[in-house]
């Protein structure tokens, strides 16, 4: 059976509750997950106080400021701070999405966050997405062409290039992937939203000439068709794009072929 | 797990090359099965009340037997891709996992078979 409620290891206890900053008056609450692998002990969640008025808008300025003043323990990945490099990637208030371009106004109460679903972690809010990463190398994310190089670049007619549009824009922060729950129960062999989006930008690629071995490479009862148009992945995707209409035109392909 | 590469994990056996037939089939049995259920039903709701031997006469009569016949066909054969596909998405024990799998194709062909030898006694008469 697949596991439907969390190991003995992995139940959520209740951490510790940093004092509320002197002085401030302006108060928002996280609630963070922690877990580290050095001290044997389960995940819990520590409670923070953030004063807003000394603080950027966005909830990773809040975990930030958390780290920087409050307690330099808080261990989580980012790095641009603008969407577009989806290191940020997290579970805020039950959907994932990046701390750096959801404003902490957005959020009524207490912000509770957790790392990414369903992925094992590294320590805190850091989830080891090598899974996700080798299936993204499996897909071959790179133009494959017989014919030879032109001296100059391959071209591409404007309508071509708009059908990348929706596609090549995902930052692969595995916010969809790791909120699907095909892909929580059977990531081993499905590839999952982000990367079947992945795998339609090169297959409707006008200048890529393995169109036929990329779909060979995706007709699978697991690869491709595990997913069943829960949708989650398009709800959740914090660019907005549509990973479920790019599998849904993979599937039309695949009949399209016969 | 040895020292597998995460890459060739990914790559398993590789692709099995199937899966758009079962997709397919489930998509057109699904789309079947609209008109053949309501046929079905309309016949069912004109019935009630009917004393038996009435009520074996029309379902008897080769149009509602036909239709009959073809949505117990693509009921039990939709039945069967689709339980299959949850068997696969949960039970994740191998040996658990063939044994409902064989569960699965033989309860629904012996059902379905078992009510299309029904209708075959309406229609033809025992």
């Amino acid at each position: 059976m697949v596991e439907l409620t969390l190991p003995k290891n992995s139940k959520v206890g209740t951490g510790k509750t940093h004092p509320t900053p002197e002085g401030a008056t302006n108060l928002k609450t996280f609630n963070v997950y922690r877990w580290s692998p050095d001290d044997n002990k389960n995940p819990a969640i520590d409670t923070y106080q953030v004063d807003l008025d000394t603080c950027g808008p966005m909830i990773l300025d809040g975990l930030i400021k958390i780290k920087n003043e409050i307690d330099p323990t808080l261990t989580f990945r980012r790095s641009c701070r603008e969407g577009i490099c989806g290191s940020c990637a997290m579970n805020i208030n039950g959907t994932n999405t990046l701390a750096c371009t959801t404003g902490m106004d957005e959020i009524d109460g207490a912000i509770n966050i957790y790392p990414l679903p369903h992925q094992p972690v590294v320590k805190d809010l850091v989830p080891d997405l090598t899974n996700f990463y080798a299936q993204y190398a499996s897909i071959k994310p790179w133009l494959q062409a017989e014919t030879p190089s032109p001296s100059k670049e391959r071209l591409q007619s404007k309508e071509d290039r708009e059908k990348l549009d929706g596609l090549y824009e995902c930052i692969l922060c595995a916010c969809c992937s790791t909120s699907c729950p095909s892909y929580w129960w059977n990531s081993d062999r499905f590839l999952g939203p982000a990367i079947l989006l992945q795998a339609y930008r090169w297959i409707i690629d006008s200048r890529d000439e393995h169109t036929g071995e990329r779909l060979d490479n995706l007709e699978d009862p697991f690869r491709l068709y595990r997913c069943h148009t829960i949708m989650n992945c398009t709800n959740t995707c914090p660019k907005g794009l549509n990973p479920a209409k790019a599998i849904a035109e993979i599937k039309k392909m695949m009949v399209e072929r016969r | 797990m040895g020292m597998k590469t995460p890459l060739k994990k990914v790559r398993g056996l590789g692709s099995a090359k199937d899966g758009t037939t079962h997709w397919w089939h489930q998509k057109v049995t699904a789309i079947a099965m609209i008109p053949l259920f309501i046929i079905t039903l309309a016949y069912i709701i004109n019935l009630v009340g009917a004393d038996y031997s009435h009520i074996r006469y029309v379902l008897g009569t080769p149009f509602a037997a036909l239709v009959m016949l073809l949505l117990i066909v693509a009921m039990f054969y939709h039945l069967k891709l689709g339980l299959q596909v949850v068997i696969e998405d949960y039970i994740h024990t191998e040996s658990t996992k063939v044994a409902l799998l064989l569960l699965n194709s033989f309860s629904c062909a012996v059902i379905g078979l078992a009510a299309a030898l029904a209708v075959l006694k309406l229609a033809l008469g025992s």
